[in-house]
């Protein structure tokens, strides 16, 4: 290229080329391509033919060429991503890649604390798992700490600090904290007008913040709002011991259990060791006897041995008349107690009340009375009083102080206050450290007309929400698995929650937000928690090894001997009675017409959970309704008022309206119709838009679990309600067995003969299958199951399953791979209601792999019926031909392949599945090939319990329990040789590997509680599409 | 061949038919004369109107077919209405009802062939053309309703790296055997069986292109005694091999349910019930075009009222089995004693599909019972009446079978219902066009009447056997 003519542009511009480097290099490239002569060069070469004939000689030839060698690099143009890549010199301790960390942290429901262990890969957090360190977990989770990882990843997130919309750095909202609070100096610098609105906060780090910054400022103050509070147990506790204590009930202590609509086994910051309790007791000898008097139906209820539905009032009364024959009530019958018993009708005693009595007193020490925070402070006190009155305290009750920082008692008594003095333009700053009050706080209280008053107003938030839309700062929140913090369980254990990823976002903690109220407005919440242990551990007798504690603490995800101990409170009867001599007038003055209940939503809580796919398309236990909330009303009651399923209703109470679908629930009670709120979000993303209707906007500081005058007038419109169950009788077919305790005590055979005897195993035309060395099986406790969900969602997340949306759950296609069926047995009024999870049966002799043209469904030698998913081309016969409906089928591209962010919440081990494939439980297949990696490494068999499948992990109850069947000493094999085991339609001759235990319920026999086995003839609550 | 219609016979050696029926061929027709009639639909006659008007709607609606397809396998199988329990819905249905209408063209010239039924002559060429193009539509079903239709070739037994086979075990393999081998013993009796009367339009045809591309269609046919020995052989051993598929076909078909566990499916019955209930569609769609067809084009003469009358006895013969197996169906699901199988008849007979039951009980059973009647089987309008009502009846046994069957299995849990969607309607309507539209090119381009099988019943035919005897 020496040549005299040189070529324009290009070798003219070489030796500047060569000075560039790298990115600059591109960039000078596209600006030489933007010279005149370049352009000139570029028009020759592609527009011009070039005349090959005379006008063009061999340099100019080699020239254009040339041209279009330097033209390539420019097709390469575009700006390339950052990325940076850093592989490890020295790898972290630890870590192996592929292989997941567990860290122990915890999730917080309502404030508390409640132990999770977190799977981490290469540092994404991608499944939490139960910490059985923990005494609020045991193990075991709940559907909230199984679906809140996904929240973390929601790309919805509220990803920045902004102030009124504009994206802002973090120093200058330190700086706008500041002015604001030098501004309040020079205005007399008591802090008058600051005011901070948390939830409920047990913190302890953050109540010390709360506090210091409390004493800094005098006149500012702390408000606390929960909607789904604690406030009635509070009152009721100290109406009961004349101060607020928290009651730590032991439900494997106890045999008989009243429960006045406690939802004990279905919602609640203790939930998970509940149900691991309750389970316990009703596996072990004898089964323990559940009573439950409630108005609107719940796990708790669907679990009783008796269930009642009454309404509210109804239940208050009962509530007297038990305590007052149990003698709680030193008066007798001379209390209110006696004519509240009036509400059986007649003069006639409540046979029923009377049983439930005599069940107590027959089991003084060994019972347990439980009131639900729906039932107002006095029928807590009651239930306090009546396990005084039976000597269930200290046995199968203790109390402790409560976890909770101080305005958690009157929460509804300050809220209001707070409101009142935004209104009256009395607040100046108001902190609003997570939470979304403008969407939960009760409807009268109008909290978001009363922040215009407010000069200067922050949010702490993971989402930008409705209350963030009226603040001028939002914060972005990091999620508690990005966050250091701390909080504890309902009884005090302390937990470092750890971050298990660097915050993705720009997300700030509620320590770092208060910390900007400080003399270190910089500090990170690291280093606040950390320097508060590290004091706290001081001073209680760590001494020397404080490092020691502290990593302690993080590695078992509680704070050593953090538990608060039992209190010595007693219960002063007399002076009890006279306080509840006379309730609220406003029970007493309830109108006849219909009430209304307010319930959190099962799924999505109070609404924090409302962009949670996974959560809104988790069927609800009872109703198995997702991506909704309904009115739900009695069927008699429904009938009464000419109203269907997906109905529309206006609903008025107080002159507030709302329109909702109408949901025909069985057990509902009569009087009252029931509306979870949380859902029918105006800002919640997405996921959360167009979800339900908002029930909050009739829900009222005067009536915050229940309203009496309700209007219910029909509309002419309906709403579709995507439910994956549209029928709910087993149709007399052997599906749930249920017998009595006492049934199958006189006959263990009771429950094989409950369904028909299945074909030997030598009944089949195809030959046998070669055996490994193990055969996998599953076992599931019906007795125990209480239907919460928690292995659906575990599942869920351990297996990559799509979230597909209402439209497609509509259309009957959903994707979670465990379903809990849910049973209605015997009237409408009052059924009892059966819960069976359905996995893959993984039968021996499988129906839908004979039947796969392309052999995509295959058997194991260890009994697993395997689903290869690059080998399966989509027929569907095997969904067909399966009897258990099982299988789920991607009509879509339901994976979500295109947002970055969710990527990462996927477990690495198992496959995302594509349109047109089939997919179903696996057993965690991944689990069984990691566990058998170990176990070949070592060069022994896989040890029994070395494998736990995620449902089994998650399941409160410990009802799934799985393992090898061919070693007679497993766990799986030793459950399934009681004589409750049955398998589900072995008739067929499938020989399924996951197989049942019976439910056993435990009537009093005295309340003609000679259930017949359920099975056999019922017919109950028919509701088809 | 090509020249031997030139001889002509005088009128009166036709024997006169009874009174009213003018038998399997109207009088007063030679060699010469038939051939010109049969072969000038294609070369020569002015094409009426009523085609350009069914051509163009079923051209119009193989478009919506296209349209369907394409979009079905850029957005997935989620634009059809099938779900979770059920899996299969309009696509097998129409699948089954292709099929099974393809049954009667393989009868007739099968099976009539080797019973040597002369009537079939003119009534064979449509009616295999009808077979292949049915078949041709039922084979777009299985082809597309599967998730990844890309990977269909996965069914076939072929060999590769992975040494990976199908499943043999699975009827849908076997529906693959079935459904190729069906399709391409068809079309080769179908195309074997047209090449003389190709020759035919060589000869007679005026334009250049039509010499040339019925020309090499004919391949080489002279007519000469070789050809038609070879020719009679070949079509003889087809013929044989045919028969056994309008058994084995719908038989095949049955497995893909009998071999399933669904009650309403498992049942030991459903193969000879399948068989006859496609013989009984397929003739009610031969009447359904053959009604229309000789009215257009006027083959009154060649498509009389005996093979009108013939078709309806066929078709109340298979009707009567088809309902018998409605009966043993319902019988054995009370007789057995077996929970689900008594629950799923009950549940066809009152459940939310209890219409369509009824319905196809109707339109199967209760309507054909007409046929016995001579009148009704003599009247033009009735006859497509009817032959119109057990084409939807069929259409909604499958549906019956299919669906009614699926919607609630085992589990009342996973109990649903299904509802076919706008592209499951479109892709039915989409396939009925590309029927339309083929059948219609047919009829335009080939000789939809067999021309030289007729020229074998005119009565100088005869004359000329027993004088060669």
């Amino acid at each position: 290229m020496s040549a005299e003519r040189k070529p324009p542009g290009v070798a003219v511009d070489a030796s500047k080329l060569e000075a560039l480097r790298g990115r600059e290099y591109w960039r000078s490239l596209e600006e030489l391509a933007r010279t005149e002569d370049f352009q000139e060069h570029l028009h020759r070469e592609f527009r011009v033919p070039v005349p090959m004939d005379g006008g063009l000689d061999r340099r100019e030839m080699l020239t254009l060429m040339g041209a279009s060698m330097a033209l390539a690099g420019l097709t390469g143009c575009v700006r390339q991503p950052e990325e940076r890549v850093f592989p490890y010199v020295r790898p972290p301790e630890e870590s192996v890649v592929g292989e997941p960390l567990y860290y122990a942290s915890a999730h917080l429901h309502g404030g508390y604390a409640r132990g999770i262990l977190v799977e981490s890969y290469e540092g994404r957090p991608t499944k939490i798992e139960g910490n059985d360190l923990h005494p609020s977990s045991k193990g075991g989770t709940d559907v909230f700490a199984q679906g809140f990882l996904l929240n973390m990843y929601d790309p919805d997130r509220s990803q920045t600090l902004t102030e009124r919309g504009e994206i802002r750095a973090w120093s200058s909202f330190i700086a706008a904290v500041k002015l604001a609070l030098e501004r309040d100096r020079s205005a007399g610098g008591r802090g008058a007008g600051l005011r901070f609105l948390t939830g409920t906060v047990t913190s302890p780090t953050l109540l010390q913040q709360l506090q210091d910054i409390l004493a800094a400022h005098p006149d500012a103050k702390w408000t606390s709002w929960e909607p789904v509070g604690r406030e009635n147990a509070m009152e009721g506790a100290r109406l009961a011991f004349g101060e607020p204590v928290e009651a730590r009930y032991r439900f494997d202590a106890a045999d008989v259990v009243l429960s006045l609509e406690s939802d004990f086994l279905g919602t609640g910051p203790d939930m998970p060791r509940l149900v691991r309790d309750f389970a316990a007791r009703r596996r072990g000898k004898g089964s323990n006897r559940l009573y439950v008097v409630e108005s609107t139906p719940s796990p708790t209820g669907a679990k009783a041995d008796h269930r009642r539905p009454m309404a509210p009032r109804e239940i208050e009364a009962f509530a007297r008349a038990v305590a007052t024959q149990l003698g709680a009530l030193p008066s007798g019958v001379s209390g209110v107690g006696a004519s509240a018993a009036g509400a059986a009708p007649g003069n006639a005693p409540d046979p029923f009340a009377a049983a439930v009595v005599e069940d107590l007193k027959a089991h003084r020490g060994a019972s347990l009375v439980i009131a639900g925070e729906s039932q107002p402070a006095h029928v807590h006190a009651l239930a306090h009083a009546m396990n005084e009155a039976l000597g269930n305290a200290g046995k199968t009750v203790d109390y402790t102080e409560p976890s909770a920082g101080a305005p958690l008692t009157s929460q509804s008594a300050t809220l209001p206050e707070l409101v009142a003095d935004m209104a009256a333009g009395k607040v100046g700053f108001l902190v609003i450290v997570g939470g979304n009050p403008v969407f939960d706080a009760p409807a009268d209280l109008e909290f978001g007309k009363a922040m215009d008053k407010v000069d200067l107003r922050v949010h702490l938030g993971l989402y930008e929400d409705e209350t963030s839309r009226l603040c001028h700062w939002h914060v972005a929140q990091a999620h508690e698995l990005e966050s250091w913090s701390d909080a504890r369980s309902m009884h005090g254990a302390v937990t470092i929650l750890q971050p298990l990823i660097a915050p993705l976002y720009d997300g700030r903690t509620a320590h770092e937000v208060l910390a900007a109220f400080t003399e270190q407005p910089d500090k990170t919440a690291h280093d606040i928690v950390k320097d508060y242990w590290k004091s706290r551990l001081a001073t209680t007798g760590g001494g020397a090894d404080l490092d020691t504690a502290w990593r302690t603490a993080l590695h078992d995800g509680i704070v050593k001997d953090s538990e608060f101990k039992a209190k010595d409170v007693r219960v002063d009867s007399s002076a009890l009675e006279a306080k509840i001599q006379n309730p609220k007038s406003k029970t007493e003055a309830e109108p006849a017409g219909l009430t209304l209940l307010f319930r959190p939503d099962p799924t999505v809580w109070d609404g924090r959970y409302a962009n949670n796919g996974w959560l809104q398309e988790l069927p609800k236990p009872l109703t198995k309704l997702t991506w909704d909330n309904a009115a739900m009303v009695a069927p008699s009651t429904a009938q009464r008022l000419g109203l269907q399923t997906e109905d529309v209703v206006e609903l008025t109470l107080d002159g507030r309206k709302v329109l909702a679908p109408v949901w025909v629930l069985p057990g509902q009670s009569e009087s009252c119709v029931t509306v979870h709120f949380g859902n029918g979000r105006a800002r919640g993303g997405r996921v959360a838009s167009g979800a339900g209707f908002d029930a909050y906007a009739l829900r009222t500081t005067g009536a915050l679990w229940s309203g009496a005058g309700l209007q219910l007038s029909k509309t002419l419109r309906r709403r579709t309600l995507a439910t994956t169950q549209h029928h709910h009788s087993m149709e007399g077919r052997g599906l749930i067995r249920s017998v009595t305790a006492d049934q199958y005590a006189a006959d263990p055979r009771i429950v094989a003969k409950l369904g028909e005897e299945p074909p030997g195993p030598t009944d089949t035309l195809y030959p046998k299958l070669p055996t490994g060395s193990y055969a996998w099986g599953l076992s599931i406790d019906l007795s125990t199951c209480v239907g919460c969900n928690a292995c659906v969602i575990a599942c869920q997340a351990e297996n990559n399953i799509p979230v597909v949306g209402k439209d497609q759950v509509t259309r009957g296609r959903h994707m979670q791979w465990i379903r809990i069926d849910r049973y209605y047995t015997g009237g409408l009024e009052a059924p009892d209601t059966l819960f069976q999870p359905v996995t893959c049966m993984h039968c021996e002799d499988a129906p839908c792999e004979t039947v796969c043209p392309v052999a995509a469904t295959s058997h194991s030698a260890e009994g697993l019926n395997q689903m290869v998913y690059n080998r399966c081309v989509g027929t569907r016969y095997c969904s067909n031909n399966c009897p258990y409906k099982v299988r789920r089928f991607n009509f879509y591209l339901y994976s979500d392949y295109t947002t970055e962010v969710l990527k990462m919440v996927r477990n690495p081990e198992v496959t995302v599945r594509s349109r047109g494939v089939m997919e179903k439980c696996s057993y965690c297949v991944q689990r069984i090939n990691h566990a058998r990696y170990a176990a070949e490494k070592e060069n022994r068999p896989i040890r029994d319990g070395e494998i736990v499948t995620a449902c089994q992990q998650a399941c409160p109850a410990q009802a799934i329990v799985f393992g090898n069947v061919s070693d007679p000493d497993s766990a799986v094999s030793k459950v399934k040789s009681e004589m409750r085991t049955y398998g589900l339609l072995t008739e067929l001759g499938t020989r399924p590997r996951t197989t049942y235990l019976a439910h056993l319920s435990n009537p009093n026999p005295k309340l003609g509680g000679a259930a017949r086995p359920a099975g056999e003839g019922e017919h109950g609550h028919k509701d088809d599409v | 061949m090509s020249d031997g219609s030139d001889k002509g016979k005088p009128e009166s050696s036709i024997p006169q038919p009874k009174p009213g029926d003018t038998g399997i061929l109207a009088p007063g027709y030679t060699f010469t004369t038939l051939t010109d009639k049969l072969a000038s639909i294609a070369l020569s006659r002015r094409t009426p109107f009523v085609w350009f008007v069914g051509a163009a709607v079923g051209f119009m609606l193989s478009m919506v077919l296209l349209g369907a397809l394409s979009y079905l396998v850029i957005r997935g199988i989620g634009i059809w209405g099938v779900n979770q329990p059920v899996g299969w819905g309009f696509e097998i249905v129409n699948f089954v009802w292709w099929i099974g209408i393809g049954h009667a063209g393989t009868l007739i010239s099968a099976i009539l062939l080797l019973l040597r039924q002369p009537w079939r002559n003119s009534i064979n060429r449509f009616a295999e053309a009808m077979t292949i193009f049915a078949v041709a539509c039922a084979g777009i079903y299985p082809a597309f309703h599967t998730g990844r239709p890309w990977l269909d070739y996965w069914l076939i037994p072929y060999p590769n790296a992975m040494n990976m086979w199908p499943n043999f075990r699975s009827p849908l393999i076997w529906d693959v055997f079935a459904v190729s081998t069906y399709a391409t013993v068809s079309l080769l009796f179908w195309y074997v069986g047209m090449i003389p009367d190709l020759a035919t339009l060589r000869d007679r045809a005026k334009k250049m292109w039509a010499k040339v591309v019925y020309g090499m269609l004919a391949l080489g046919w002279r007519g000469s005694a070789r050809h038609w020995q070879r020719y009679e052989t070949a079509s003889l051993l087809l013929a044989g091999l045919a028969t056994p598929l309008v058994v084995s076909v719908h038989t095949v078909v049955s497995f893909d349910f009998a071999a399933g566990i669904v009650p309403g499916w498992h049942a030991t019955i459903f193969p000879p019930y399948f068989v006859a209930g496609a013989v009984y569609a397929g003739f009610a769609m031969v009447l359904t075009l053959a009604i229309p067809l000789r009215k257009v084009y006027g083959l009154q003469d060649f498509i009389t009222m005996r093979h009108l009358d013939n078709m309806a006895k066929i078709m109340l013969a298979t009707g009567l089995i088809v309902g018998y197996g409605y009966c043993v169906e319902a019988f054995m699901a009370f007789y057995s004693g077996n929970t689900y199988e008594r629950f799923m008849m009950w549940n066809r007979m009152e459940g939310p599909y209890k219409h369509m039951y009824w319905a196809l009980l109707f339109c199967n059973i209760i309507a054909p019972q007409l046929l016995w009647f001579r009148k009704v089987r003599r009247s033009i309008p009735m006859l497509f009446v009817m032959a119109m009502i057990v084409n939807v009846g069929m259409w909604l046994e499958r549906y019956v079978i299919v669906v009614v069957s699926l919607h609630r299995d085992f589990l009342p849990s996973s109990w649903g219902m299904y509802h076919g969607t706008f592209f499951d309607k479109a892709t039915y309507i989409g396939t009925i066009g590309l029927f339309l539209a083929l059948m219609f090119l047919f009829i335009r381009l080939l000789p939809m009447v067999s021309i030289f099988e007729m020229r074998a019943i005119l009565p100088e035919a005869k004359v000329e056997e027993e004088e060669g005897a």
